[in-house]
């Protein structure tokens, strides 16, 4: 079963809130969202996306009601909560800070 | 987690507990659409619907790997995953009945014994004073003598001034052991009291249900406050629960007493071992104590007595104060104090109760219970390996629908924890049924209540639940060792893995029947030098004869007889009981030896003896009557016994022993020598040689002997020299003494080997009960041992079968079998004995007369395993013989 790289591990929660703060979606297009988005570099399988999925609902970040989809389907469709915003902003801080300090030393002169 | 999160997640929680069914079942649509709709985009982009599917499949992964982890996310309540856990344990557990019961009955054993002892040491060491208050801080104190080991009883002045001068200490307290014959209505018997200060129910904080305690000045003078305090037991049994009883009057000791209090349920007093009936004053001492009134007497070393410390204060820096004070009274009364010291002993080391008696056995027995769980610990692995390969297509299964190892490994704990608590709750009980079981070890006597319980409290709770989980993860963990090297491809093929696993399994099973066996024997050293030291200290000839010899007593004090009339009735009934028929000779004794009566002592000036500076010599001596010697059959190795000749209107004389005459007068003839005993000079007439006084361990120590009618002891003990049974002379007894005066009571009537028994009880308790632990662990490791043997015959049926075929006998086989099974045998033995070298000589104090490497003891346990190991051995070699070739070649 392949598992997302230690890096995505970490920022897999955030990438979903980012994504569902935009619009509520059901699983299957937060899977393609992620891979467009992501231009496939993360490789997150499917697999991976469910208990992620699950987990922040746990938390109660994000909340799930059955809806018909476009083409008339019954579909759990995903929303980012109060919560969930907060939470999101505070990991996308996080991020920006740490990414920052990163790119500051990768992009150092060597001497 | 923040509020307003448990506000979203508690109905999802709630849901995921309670919804189950519609929860997966939504989980399951969830991803089926999401399948579906992969399947559509796949199909958009041309291929097959099979190949459109497959593909969607894999890009998901396995459905019910994610299935388990979507539930791990959600379901992530660790409650919930362990409710799920017991209860699918507890449905494993009992699918397999056999190995639930054994398990647990193993458990129990290792536990309840654990628990039972710990449960004795709470009760009878740590925590002998249930309802004594701040029983932590509360210290035994007594005398001791420059160059005596022994602890010594404190003079009442001495105490007087300990209370007085001592800053570092709450409280001090007398409580002396005494017995009375309490006379209600008809009925007349023997109990025990104490005789205590009158500060004695405040200072240990128990307050009387009915009357009052005593008041101060209570415990000045002489008989001058005939007031006492009766136990629960005493005023529900003998006084009906009269409610009216506080002022009314009761007998003891032939005065009467007026009865102030009654103390609460459940308080016994402050006596390791026995249960107080009745409490008195001080002042009341004569009326209990032979030997006068001693209140006022420096010299008197009587009282036995207890201190709590102040909070914070430690048992150093109050022994320091108190030694101080005690070095202060050496200086002011240096006639009476010269050599003398005060010391602190804990609790459990209480040198004058039977705390100190049972120490040792507890402490050994503590060693021996962790044995006991060890062993049973080793056996429930054992069995987990055996159901574990058994298991282990279950369990491959479990890991690859998605069951993380961890998740697998909790499982095994949690069927662990069901079996240990299961165990630790049988174990209590086990122990709360045994928690009076010590007293039914030693030898009965009459007027005595022995108790001594074992106290399950929150301490001997918590220490029993830790091993309960030690015995978890030992009992969890072995199985779960096994799952580590699970092959998912390789199990799920079945039969043909066990192979490899058998292999690791076996050489895993086979340690831990060589460790059982290791333990075990150890054990069994100890108890064969435990039994040989009893059989020892049994058979050592303790100077006197044990048989032929009966010892009694009348109780004249108690039925107010004075010197005068003492005298004469003694003298009548010895006479009397001389012409008894198969009476040889009689003689009285103050003290009988290795009895329950303490001997006195006495400074002593020897002429042509200086004595190292700074030392007084003491020793103790005994009142005897003429024909003591003769009576007891204690040898007289030069001079002559006492005779009627020398009372109280002849020269004083004495009989010294063997190791007095060598320590004091060099091995030269003490015969007519002379020495100061008590301040009075008398002359030696004779040479006694050495026996036991005190106990059956001792070591000779020198010892006086004085003429009873020269120094009169009202109501001493009777020694009879008879042929007689021991019932016909009991009652031709009686006879005579009621024919004297019907109103007298006799106590019991017991040979001298009965004494010896009863001085060596705590012996037979150390061997009673590492016995019978023994034995336990013997069984446990022959099961241990069966089972692995049985393992291996039925896995090596095929070999067995090659074997049968190519013309091995059954005879060969069952030797094979059995040698297997001995050489596991022998190398917990060999194990086992390298421990025991290390081992047995902690047993310590427990063992007399014999080394803590007593070849014979390892011999004996040597054979002892190895007939347990054959018999072990016996069923799976029987089976190995039954194999039937044509049949195992077939398969």
């Amino acid at each position: 079963m392949s598992k997302p790289s230690d890096l995505v591990q970490g920022t897999l929660d955030m990438l979903i809130l980012k994504i569902l703060a935009l619009e509520p979606l059901n699983g299957w297009a937060v899977s393609q969202r992620l891979k467009q988005m992501s231009s496939d570099v993360l490789g997150v399988s499917d697999g991976s996306l469910y208990p992620a999925l699950h987990k922040l609902e746990q938390r109660g970040w994000i909340t799930a009601h059955w809806k018909l989809s476009e083409n008339n389907r019954r579909s759990k469709f995903y929303s980012l909560t109060r919560l969930g915003r907060k939470q999101l902003e505070k990991e996308a801080a996080d991020w920006n800070r740490l990414s920052a300090a990163i790119s500051g030393i990768v992009k150092l002169k060597e001497a | 987690m923040t509020f307003e999160q448990w506000l979203y997640t508690l109905p999802l929680r709630l849901r995921s507990r309670f919804r189950r069914k519609q929860v997966d079942q939504e989980l399951k649509d969830e991803l089926r659409d999401h399948l579906e709709q992969q399947i559509k985009e796949n199909l958009a982009t041309g291929m097959s619907p099979e190949d459109a599917r497959y593909s969607a499949l894999r890009a998901l992964g396995g459905v019910m790997q994610i299935e388990q982890r979507c539930r791990d996310a959600r379901g992530g309540s660790v409650i919930e995953n362990l409710v799920q856990d017991l209860r699918y344990g507890l449905r494993q557990l009992w699918r397999s009945p056999g190995f639930s019961s054994l398990a647990i009955l193993c458990l129990t054993l290792g536990i309840g014994a654990n628990t039972a002892v710990l449960s004795w040491i709470e009760g009878i060491l740590f925590r002998p004073y249930p309802a004594v208050a701040h029983q932590e801080r509360l210290l035994a104190l007594a005398g001791t003598a420059r160059g005596e080991t022994g602890a010594m009883g404190i003079s009442w002045p001495d105490f007087l001034d300990l209370q007085r001068s001592c800053t570092l200490c709450d409280a001090f307290f007398v409580s002396k052991i005494t017995s009375s014959t309490l006379n209600i209505g008809e009925r007349a018997e023997k109990t025990t009291g104490s005789i205590v200060s009158a500060n004695y129910f405040d200072a240990i904080g128990v307050h009387p249900v009915l009357g009052r305690g005593f008041e101060p000045g209570e415990d000045v003078g002489s008989d001058a406050h005939p007031v006492a305090v009766i136990s629960y037991q005493l005023w529900r049994s003998r006084f009906k629960s009269d409610s009216q009883i506080v002022g009314k009057t009761q007998r003891l000791n032939n005065v009467p007493h007026t009865i102030i209090g009654v103390a609460p349920e459940g308080f016994y007093g402050t006596f390791v071992g026995w249960a107080m009936q009745f409490w008195v004053p001080a002042s009341m001492e004569a009326t209990f104590e032979s030997g006068g009134y001693k209140l006022e007497d420096r010299g008197a070393r009587w009282i036995e007595a207890y201190v709590r410390l102040k909070p914070g204060v430690t048992r150093a820096q109050a022994q320091e104060e108190i030694s101080a004070i005690a070095t202060r009274l050496e200086n002011n009364y240096s006639a009476t104090n010269r050599g003398r010291g005060l010391r602190l002993w804990r609790l459990w080391q209480t040198p004058f109760n039977t705390a100190g008696t049972l120490l040792p056995t507890l402490e050994t027995m503590l060693a021996v219970g962790a044995f006991v769980l060890l062993i049973a610990c080793a056996n429930v692995g054992n069995l987990q390996l055996v159901r574990s390969f058994a298991r282990r297509h279950e369990m491959t299964v479990r890991l690859a629908i998605g069951a993380s190892r961890a998740r697998l490994l909790k499982q095994l704990l949690t069927e662990g924890l069901i079996l240990s608590t299961l165990g630790a709750a049988a174990g209590l009980l086990v122990a709360y049924w045994c928690r009076h079981a010590l007293v039914l070890l030693l030898p009965a006597r009459s007027g005595v209540a022995m108790y001594l319980p074992g106290e399950i409290d929150w301490r001997v709770m918590s220490l029993s639940a830790g091993i309960c989980l030690i015995a978890t993860l030992i009992v969890g963990l072995v199985p779960a060792l096994q799952t580590r090297n699970l092959d998912l491809a390789g199990a799920l093929k079945a039969e043909s893995s066990g192979v490899v696993g058998a292999r690791g399994t076996a050489w895993v099973r086979s340690g831990l029947v060589v460790f059982q066996v290791c333990l075990s024997f150890v054990l069994l050293v100890g108890a064969a030098l435990l039994l040989q030291s009893l059989q020892k200290i049994r058979t050592t000839n303790p100077g006197f004869s044990t048989t032929n010899v009966v010892q009694t007593g009348v109780s004249l004090i108690p039925a107010g007889y004075d010197v005068p009339r003492a005298k004469t009735f003694q003298e009548e009934l010895i006479a009397r009981v001389r012409a008894l028929p198969g009476v040889e000779s009689a003689a009285f004794a103050r003290v009988t030896p290795l009895g329950y009566g303490t001997y006195s002592s006495t400074p002593i000036a020897v002429d042509g003896y200086q004595p190292p500076l700074e030392e007084q010599p003491t020793v103790d001596y005994n009142q005897v009557s003429p024909d003591y010697f003769a009576t007891l059959g204690i040898p007289l190795l030069s001079g002559r016994e006492f005779t009627r000749a020398d009372d109280e209107n002849a020269s004083l004389v004495a009989i010294v022993n063997q190791t007095m005459a060598a320590r004091y007068w060099r091995d030269q003839d003490p015969i007519d020598r002379r020495l100061q005993v008590k301040g009075r000079w008398v002359r030696v007439i004779g040479v006694a040689a050495d026996s036991k006084y005190e106990s059956m361990r001792e070591s000779p120590k020198p010892f006086l002997y004085v003429p009873l009618l020269q120094d009169f002891v009202i109501g001493p003990a009777l020694n009879i020299r008879t042929t007689q049974p021991l019932q016909s002379i009991s009652a031709a007894l009686l006879r005579e003494v009621h024919a004297l005066d019907g109103n007298l009571a006799l106590y019991e009537t017991i040979t001298f080997q009965e004494q010896v028994d009863r001085s060596t009880s705590p012996q037979l308790v150390a061997v009673t009960l590492v016995s019978i632990l023994g034995g336990l662990t013997l069984l446990l490791a022959a099961i241990g041992l069966y089972g692995v043997m049985s393992y291996s015959v039925a896995q090596a049926n095929r070999e067995l079968g090659l074997r049968m075929a190519l013309g091995a006998g059954a005879a060969n086989l069952f030797r094979r079998v059995i040698s297997r099974g001995l050489r596991l045998t022998a190398v917990g033995v060999l194990c086992g004995a390298i421990a025991g070298l290390a081992l047995t000589r902690l047993l310590g104090t427990l063992l007399y007369n014999v080394s803590p490497n007593d070849p014979l003891a390892f011999a004996s346990a040597v054979a002892v395993m190895t007939i347990a190991s054959v018999a072990a051995c016996l069923l799976p070699a029987w089976r190995a013989t039954r194999t039937d070739p044509a049949r195992v070649l077939r398969d």
